[in-house]
């Protein structure tokens, strides 16, 4: 089993489109309009196999109350959240900022890494991190340490 | 509502979680959010559930609890830097948010780091639940 499409709800996929296409440099790789809805997939520079769907939901599918409800709950920032691994997040971040993206958190090394956050066209939350070793012990009474320590 | 201006209400929040350690008022947020003190303060409280200077206090605090957490620095140093202007207001705010000291804090919560992403953490360990109710009336504004 292997997931091939996840969906991301998008306040407008014109925009959407833009983002991900010019501003993180996705792949379009379906943009269909089948009357009422517009069928928009991207996948990402390096993993031309995983599609986001951008789905802007509304009627029939979706009731336009609810509909409704849903744009404001992504503008809220509450939509959904992508996590993207990249070889050199400060690379990334300095063209991220050099793009106006709106930032949510400037790089930070952690235990685990380097991360930082900003939000797509539509106000989801998009979290990236490289993966490298930044020489900060891992937490001994972390959560997950204690779970490993349980499983013996 | 609109959803654009409930757009805007999130950059102000945004806003807080960048910059808790900048003296953020409710004008400042306010400006960031293209409207009035007044009328950013009664949406943003309709929008998220709490008031913007509850959520400044509530911010700082998650932040100092990490810092307490996992680093050495004293009391002091971690109450300036998430922003707090001084040791009086931190403390308050801190036992008001999570009913304990600072120091009682830093000496039990040992276990509590997740291992998880560092800003996804922070949104999940912001300590809102216990700092409902916590405001008094007017006190929006101040530090």
């Amino acid at each position: 089993m292997k997931i091939i499409i996840v969906s991301l709800r998008v306040r407008d996929q014109d925009s959407a489109r833009r983002f991900y296409e010019e501003t993180l440099g996705f792949t379009v790789t379906e943009d269909m309009d089948l009357g009422e809805m517009r069928w928009l997939t991207v996948a990402p520079p390096d993993q031309p196999e995983l599609n986001v769907l951008l789905e802007k939901p509304g009627p029939p599918f979706v009731d336009a109350e609810s509909a409704q409800r849903m744009d404001e709950l992504v503008a809220k920032g509450y939509g959904g959240t992508l996590f993207f691994q990249v070889d050199d997040i400060r690379k990334t971040f300095d063209e991220l900022v050099e793009k106006g993206v709106e930032i949510i958190q400037e790089p930070v090394e952690r235990f685990y890494g380097i991360d930082a956050a900003f939000r797509d066209d539509s106000g989801n939350h998009i979290r990236v991190n490289q993966s490298v070793d930044t020489g900060i012990a891992w937490p001994e009474d972390s959560m997950t340490a204690k779970a490993q320590a349980a499983q013996g | 509502m609109t959803a654009e201006q409930i757009a805007h209400l999130r950059r102000a929040k945004d806003l807080v979680d960048r910059s808790y350690a900048q003296p953020l008022d409710v004008l400042a947020l306010a400006r960031h959010a293209h409207m009035s003190p007044a009328h950013f303060a009664r949406q943003f409280k309709e929008a998220f559930g709490e008031s913007p200077h509850q959520y400044v206090l509530t911010r700082r605090v998650e932040r100092a609890m990490e810092l307490l957490r996992e680093t050495d620095a004293t009391v002091t140093d971690v109450c300036f830097e998430v922003g707090f202007q001084s040791l009086g207001s931190f403390s308050s705010a801190f036992r008001r948010v999570t009913g304990s000291t600072p120091t009682a804090y830093r000496a039990t919560a040992i276990g509590y780091a997740p291992t998880v992403p560092g800003c996804w953490a922070a949104l999940w360990t912001r300590p809102v639940g216990r700092a409902a109710g916590m405001e008094k009336p007017g006190a929006q504004g101040r530090e």
